[in-house]
């Protein structure tokens, strides 16, 4: 057994350093370490220079314009650049959608959208969630029905991350209504300004626009968009499912959100001293990242799995829940120490360009909202609820 | 022993909640949100009306003498509707203190206003490096002309955006964090030297911090004895942690009300998800949880006009850990149960899941009543 880096990971780490150092902008990386809202612009800014280093689809053959990392050399990409401020990349395009198209998509489709999503063209989001279809996902209503060339789409989406500023959609549709309801959905893909659909947004309890529900309304979608076979989706859908899980335990997000959190408890005061000093707040700090080490190793055990040839199981829901636990506890310490000013709004303040006096600490205006806002953690991705249960029936055969 | 209320107080509950149901449906409180007070200034008149807001001051004063269970019975309403009005703030909190502090005159200039409801009063006892605790005060008066001159900083003080009369602790002796030296004033906010940066709060309500710079204020300002008002400031405090205890009750009974509803409509696998044993269990330990809290909030309520006394310390440190984490798990747990659309603006459990959080947030979280708590015990 040995736990560490090999001299070729820590090379490769350097090479991540070496790179960061240099290419991240620095208004970028203040946003995302001071848990600040990205703008499309940012992202795709980002975007640009990732795909120029060959680093932006790291999911994808070579062929494609991947890069062939190792579950190694994916995790010190993952963890230094949570450390670094970098933004996350916006999944659905080049992590979810586009490893579908390279392994079910026909050539044409592989040709024309993988470009688009690698240039920054396309900005896809997901159409799965509905109304009546959350956990109980193979329930969804979506109809598609076929019309000649072309599928006649009715129905609702909900729960669309940054659908606001989609071109690209893909969906889960049922096309056949008189099988087993796995058996009879298809996986299409759809161009948001098709005729008929309709983008509405959800405002979340912290006051943020950041999920949206979409409508479709006799929406013609050519039949060469529909990835794969026709009542197949559901294969496709499970497939994609996996890559969402992978990094859903936000081990590296915990680990910068930690360090924030102790920065933060250096300046807060209590009975006149850092609040770091305080027995029972460093206690609690001290709790959690504990906790972290432990899931770190536990997050490390299922990679070091994976690159020697495993396939990421029921391991990566467990973690799921201790590593959306975990960042939760740390979004509720930050919360608690900044004592009162955790109530006030102060808007303004969320502005990396806000120049005035601040009310209280520089760092305290986003914190009530995101612990709010990441209440989602345990929700999303399969609720952690969904997570045991498929730990109970797939590990523990319960 | 008997935990029932007796027929006034009933009435008074029942008055209460007639008005909120009526008067305060979930669509109305947005709207009242975002009114420049942060409320419904009819609303506050229609409680002043019916005689609510003189419900804990003396009869002679307009008030019916009422106690903690009176104002436990207000404030679980007030809680339901997350009614928005300073009822907490201007007259439990800002007239207890006046009542307790004022000279004759004062209470006379003050109390029947507030007591009426036509003069809002608000507190600012906490300031930006005092985290809870309320004798952490930097903010100093010094004798001027036969009066004082006020210089400082005064944080989240809710309400005090829009308060006529605000009460505010400075320092007239004595170093940061001692007990002694520090003195009460009944501020107009007009006052030259006075300034408000006014937010709205992640709760729906609105307050400000407060700098005061070279504020000159009368000899008749000071509320009580020079020096004198940690002992008053502390006492007000409790009844104002019942009186947050009650209202979190209220809200909590509505959180879970909602929680339990969703449970037996909301299918999922073509079944009400409440026939899941792990969404059942969840909904037993939240319903639990408030029966703790309400337990805690009957107990602090009957403190809260006792002479002071560690055991009425401890009691009230104990509710508001209670409050607090069975605030926290009954907003934590509540969405988690809803899923996504308990976190929308639209819905209204996530309105009620904010409040839980932010009462942890006023007068102590769970934590430093818990420390509390121990020192007292150490100290018994």
């Amino acid at each position: 057994m040995n736990i560490n880096y090999t001299p070729e990971e820590l090379a490769f780490r350097d090479d991540v350093r070496a790179f960061l150092d240099q290419a991240l902008p620095a208004d970028i990386a203040a946003k995302v370490k001071g848990f600040r809202h990205l703008t499309k612009e940012d992202h795709q800014r980002w975007q640009q220079i990732l795909c120029k280093q060959g680093w932006y689809a790291t999911h994808w053959p070579e062929e494609y314009g991947g890069v062939k990392w190792t579950p190694v050399q994916k995790h010190i990409w993952d963890e230094e650049s949570c450390h670094y401020g970098v933004p996350r990349s916006v999944p659905f395009g080049v992590n979810m959608v586009a490893p579908v198209i390279i392994k079910f998509g026909n050539e044409e489709q592989k040709q024309t959208y993988l470009p688009r999503i690698l240039s920054g063209e396309d900005w896809w989001c997901q159409g799965y969630s509905e109304p009546g279809a959350g956990s109980d996902l193979a329930s969804l209503k979506t109809r598609a029905v076929r019309e000649g060339d072309h599928y006649v789409v009715n129905g609702q989406k909900t729960w669309t991350t940054l659908g606001q500023y989609a071109n690209m959609i893909f969906c889960l549709v049922r096309t056949n209504t008189e099988v087993k309801a796995q058996e009879g959905i298809s996986f299409l893909l759809i161009d948001m300004n098709t005729p008929g659909i309709t983008v509405r947004p959800i405002i979340t309890l912290d006051g943020e626009h950041e999920v949206n529900e979409v409508f479709f309304q006799d929406v013609k979608v050519p039949v060469e968009n529909r990835v794969g076979e026709e009542d197949k989706g559901w294969t496709y859908a499970k497939f994609l499912l996996t890559y969402e899980r992978t990094g859903l335990a936000g081990i590296g997000l915990s680990k910068a959100a930690l360090s924030h959190l102790k920065h933060l408890a250096s300046r807060c005061i209590k009975n006149g001293h850092p609040l770091i000093e305080d027995t029972s707040f460093s206690q609690r700090i001290a709790k959690v990242e504990i906790d972290l080490t432990a899931a770190t190793i536990s997050n490390l055990r299922i990679i070091a799995a994976v690159e020697g040839g495993g396939m990421p199981g029921a391991e990566s829901s467990m973690l799921k829940v201790k590593g959306t636990e975990i960042r939760q506890a740390i979004n509720d310490l930050a919360r608690r120490a900044i004592g009162p000013y955790a109530i006030p709004l102060v808007e303004e303040e969320l502005n990396l360009d806000y120049e005035g006096e601040f009310l209280s600490d520089e760092n305290a205006a986003p914190l009530s909202a995101q612990y709010f806002n990441n209440r989602k953690l345990s929700i999303f991705g399969g609720s952690n609820e969904i997570q045991k249960n498929i730990v109970s029936k797939m590990i523990l055969g319960l | 022993m008997d935990f029932q209320l007796n027929e006034e107080q009933q009435m008074l509950q029942d008055t209460v909640a007639r008005l909120v149901r009526g008067e305060y449906s979930f669509e109305k409180r947005l709207t009242f949100s975002e009114t420049e007070a942060g409320f419904s200034v009819d609303f506050w008149k229609q409680l002043s009306d019916l005689g609510l807001t003189a419900v804990s001051f003396p009869e002679e004063l307009g008030g019916f003498g009422g106690g903690g269970v009176e104002i436990q019975s207000v404030m679980t309403e007030l809680g339901r509707g997350l009614c928005l009005e300073p009822y907490l703030q201007s007259v439990v909190f800002g007239g207890g203190l006046i009542n307790q502090a004022g000279n004759d005159s004062q209470k006379e200039a003050w109390l029947s206003g507030i007591a009426s409801g036509e003069l809002q009063a608000a507190v600012a006892l906490q300031e930006p490096q005092s985290f809870y605790d309320l004798n952490d005060v930097q903010t100093r008066a010094e004798k001027k002309d036969g009066g004082f001159v006020l210089n400082g900083h005064k944080a989240v003080v809710i309400g005090g955006h829009c308060a006529e009369l605000i009460v505010v602790s400075a320092r007239t002796s004595g170093d940061a964090r001692d007990a002694n030296g520090i003195s009460l004033f009944a501020l107009n906010p007009d006052t030259a030297g006075i300034e408000r940066r006014v937010y709205p709060t992640i709760d729906g309500s609105k307050g400000c911090d407060i700098t005061l710079r070279n504020v000159q204020v009368g000899a008749n300002a000071l509320l009580g004895e020079e020096g004198g008002a940690s002992e008053i400031i502390e006492y007000q405090a409790g009844r104002a942690i019942a009186a947050l205890c009650a209202e979190a009750v209220g809200v909590m009974d509505v959180a879970n009300e909602l929680t339990l509803d969703y449970l037996k409509q909301r299918k999922q696998f073509g079944v009400p998800i409440g026939k899941f044993q792990v969404l059942q269990h969840r909904m037993v330990d939240m319903m639990s949880e408030l029966e703790q809290a309400r337990s805690m909030s009957i107990l602090a309520a009957s403190v809260a006009d006792e002479e002071q006394s560690n055991e009425r310390r401890r009691v009230l440190s104990a509710a508001k850990n209670v409050i607090g984490r069975s605030g926290q798990f009954i907003s934590e747990q509540g969405i988690q149960s809803h899923g996504g659309i308990g976190m929308t603006w639209e819905y209204n459990f996530a309105h009620y899941a904010k409040r839980l959080i932010m009462i942890n947030h006023q007068l102590g979280d769970d934590d430093f009543h818990l420390e509390r708590y121990a020192f007292l015990l150490q100290a018994s």
